[in-house]
């Protein structure tokens, strides 16, 4: 019993004989709706009030047949957004796990810097960062003169308007939302954890499969969910880096919003797309194991 | 006992050859030499910083000796990594895998070691019937409390059958009455099992209770290995005198020297005499006579017969429960603490009173002075 239950107790019976009783329990139930108002009061105006009122508008005209046209439309930028995302979530979590992995446990009285490293880029916006790219890969620019001049790209290609310029940097925009979870995960590890699984006749390999990965999971989970499904909804990164062979589902959403903005095939497409990740993560939960991850 | 052939209760299973370990600058084990017993259950107690954790951490592989070796079975495993040892630790805090339930915690060994299904299951259903954990398999370690979490700490080190149990304060999570219920429940286990029990503790009346054998250390080196009545009546150090149980310490200056016994003279010139085995304790030398609160009797005449007595003043009394603690006061202001039965026929028994504090030749010990050794009871500061 906290200390603050108590008075309260104390008192009630004189409350009650005041009539006052009422007063109190109605105030109890209502602090907390109290709390969560405003937010819940903007996610209801700004968040799901548009979403019905969008999902409303993808059934007009042809209802669920707009789903299906959409589709059919669409079906390679859905297929290749999805790959992009992946792809560069995978990259994420290949270059972000062994970052966040050596800064949890080697970084000692570094560790603040290094993480600190890690956010700098959040300090320049979002389009500058993607656009100083754009310099990083023209034609003339140091990285392709360095590939060509290797033998890895001829004299007449280049890296930008290509997917692996898309799929670089998305990598590399989404890459601290990878790894400040991971790291997080990594940070409370106790490390006599690992000494048990040593004491009980394990490889290194094996500890780290058994404890280090498996309690890190969850940081894994939440670092895949912010790099993928932002990934999946980017239109920056192709519109500034890629080509026409590169166009993805935020780009079309993007793009024709702007010019007809009532449309029911954009805004099925635009639920289709919340879907599809939507059914991603629930799978993606399935495969890590729910568990593990509650 | 598990073992099916007779186990020879004297060879050494491990044997800590002058190991020294050295931190930095700092001398954590300071020439450690002695070997535990097949079967034995054997403490390392001290304050702590005394190296014994250490000690222990160097017999499980953790932390490998600066110098000296250390044999398991009579084979140098100093520079073997710790999964390649076979002695398991029971950690301080437990360190259970909190993502597997019960099983696959204790499980986790066996499987480690390629151990086939079959026998994995066995085994894990066995050792969880020994610590009394049967029903709980399926728990995660969350949902248990810290006593059952410190039995299957204990089950997923047993189940390997190692050479020896290495258990790192084990009970000092636990509260006061369950540590008790373990003290005797570890007893019971290791008796049942027949594995070789190396325990490390701060708290001198656990190694007492439980340990066959006790080294007592401090600041790294070894003070003094003997069974718990050698340690508590024949106290090799003023340290272990002043760290096991209580004692009067009292500066004293040896008059005489003979083969096994010293006389001293103390507390404001009193010829008292005690068994003394140090070789360094010779006419002249400065050292200090101990004896235990329980073996001092209090009595209002002049005793008779061989017993060693001084005059005193009754300074406080305490009721303690099964004792009276009674403060003394020597001729040369010297405390004496003396726990007396509080049936004792001692009704003039004030602060104040003149009376006679006497014991056998037998309870007292003749102990070298080390040169910067505590002086008091006070003076010795025992982590609670």
């Amino acid at each position: 019993m906290t200390v603050a239950a108590v008075p309260s107790r104390v008192r009630r019976p004189r409350r009650e004989r005041d009539g006052d009783d009422t007063g109190v329990s109605a105030r109890r139930w209502f602090t907390p709706w109290l709390l969560i108002a405003p937010g819940g009061l903007w996610l209801l105006i700004f968040f799901i009030l548009p979403l019905f009122s969008l999902g409303r508008l993808s059934l007009e005209d042809g209802g669920l047949s707009n789903y299906s046209t959409v589709i059919s439309d669409n079906s390679t930028v859905i297929i290749r957004t999805f790959v992009y995302a992946t792809i560069s979530t995978v990259a994420a979590i290949v270059i972000g796990y062994p970052l966040a992995y050596v800064i949890a446990t080697k970084g000692g009285k570094y560790k603040n810097f290094l993480l600190a490293l890690v956010i700098l880029p959040f300090f320049v916006t979002y389009l500058v960062r993607t656009l100083s790219w754009k310099i990083l890969l023209f034609d003339g620019g140091p990285v392709v003169a360095i590939l060509q001049s290797v033998g890895i790209l001829n004299d007449n290609q280049s890296i930008l308007g290509s997917p692996f310029a898309v799929v670089s940097a998305l990598t590399y925009n989404f890459l601290p939302f990878m790894v400040l979870p991971i790291y997080v995960s990594l940070e409370k590890l106790d490390h006599r954890l690992l000494d048990a699984a040593a004491d009980l006749y394990s490889s290194p390999a094996r500890a780290f499969r058994k404890i280090t990965l498996r309690l890190s999971l969850p940081g894994l989970f939440a670092g895949t969910l912010l790099t993928f499904i932002p990934a999946a909804g980017d239109f920056v990164n192709s519109e500034l880096l890629g080509s026409d062979r590169t166009v993805m589902i935020g780009q079309i959403i993007e793009k024709n919003f702007g010019k007809e903005f009532f449309r029911p095939e954009l805004s099925a497409l635009s639920f289709m797309l919340m879907a599809m990740i939507l059914i991603g993560v629930i799978v993606y939960a399935r495969l890590l194991g729910t568990e593990e991850i509650a | 006992m598990a073992s099916p052939t007779a186990v020879d209760l004297s060879a050494p299973v491990i044997e800590i050859d002058h190991v020294v370990k050295r931190f930095g600058d700092f001398v954590a084990v300071d020439d450690a030499n002695f070997s535990i017993r097949q079967g034995e259950f054997f403490s390392m107690l001290g304050p702590s910083g005394c190296g014994k954790t250490t000690t222990l951490r160097m017999i499980a592989g953790f932390e490998q000796p600066t110098s000296g070796a250390i044999r398991l079975d009579g084979v140098d495993v100093s520079k073997v990594p710790p999964n390649k040892r076979d002695v398991n630790t029971v950690f301080q805090q437990y360190a259970l895998f909190p993502h597997m339930n019960v099983f696959d915690n204790v499980s986790f060994g066996p499987q480690a070691q390629n151990v086939d299904k079959a026998t994995i299951k066995k085994r894990v259903s066995e050792i969880l019937e020994v610590v009394r954990l049967t029903e709980f398999a399926s728990r995660r370690p969350a949902q248990l409390s810290g006593g059952q979490q410190q039995r299957v700490a204990l089950a997923r080190a047993l189940v390997n059958l190692p050479k020896a149990l290495l258990l790192d304060e084990p009970l000092g999570a636990l509260d006061l009455k369950l540590r008790h219920a373990m003290q005797f429940e570890l007893k019971r286990i290791q008796r049942e099992v027949g594995i070789t029990f190396v325990y490390v503790t701060h708290d001198q009346e656990e190694a007492l209770t439980m340990s066959d054998r006790i080294a007592v250390m401090s600041d790294g080196r070894v003070e003094q290995i003997g069974t718990p009545a050698e340690i508590y009546e024949n106290p090799a150090t003023v340290f272990v005198a002043g760290f096991i149980g209580q004692a009067n310490l009292w500066s004293a200056t040896v008059t005489d020297r003979s083969a096994t016994s010293a006389t001293v003279s103390a507390l404001g010139g009193s010829t008292l005499s005690g068994s003394c085995v140090a070789d360094s304790v010779r006419a002249g030398a400065p050292v200090t006579l101990m004896v235990r609160p329980e073996r001092i009797s209090i009595s209002m005449n002049p005793p008779c017969g061989d017993m060693q007595s001084v005059n005193a003043i009754v300074t406080d009394l305490t009721f303690q429960g099964p004792v009276v603690r009674l403060a003394l006061s020597a001729p040369d202001g010297s405390p004496i603490i003396a726990n007396i039965d509080p049936d004792a026929d001692l009704p003039l028994l004030r602060p104040g009173h003149n009376v006679w504090a006497s014991w056998a030749p037998t309870a007292a010990c003749v102990l070298p002075d080390a040169p910067d050794q505590p002086r008091t009871l006070d003076d010795i500061v025992v982590e609670g």
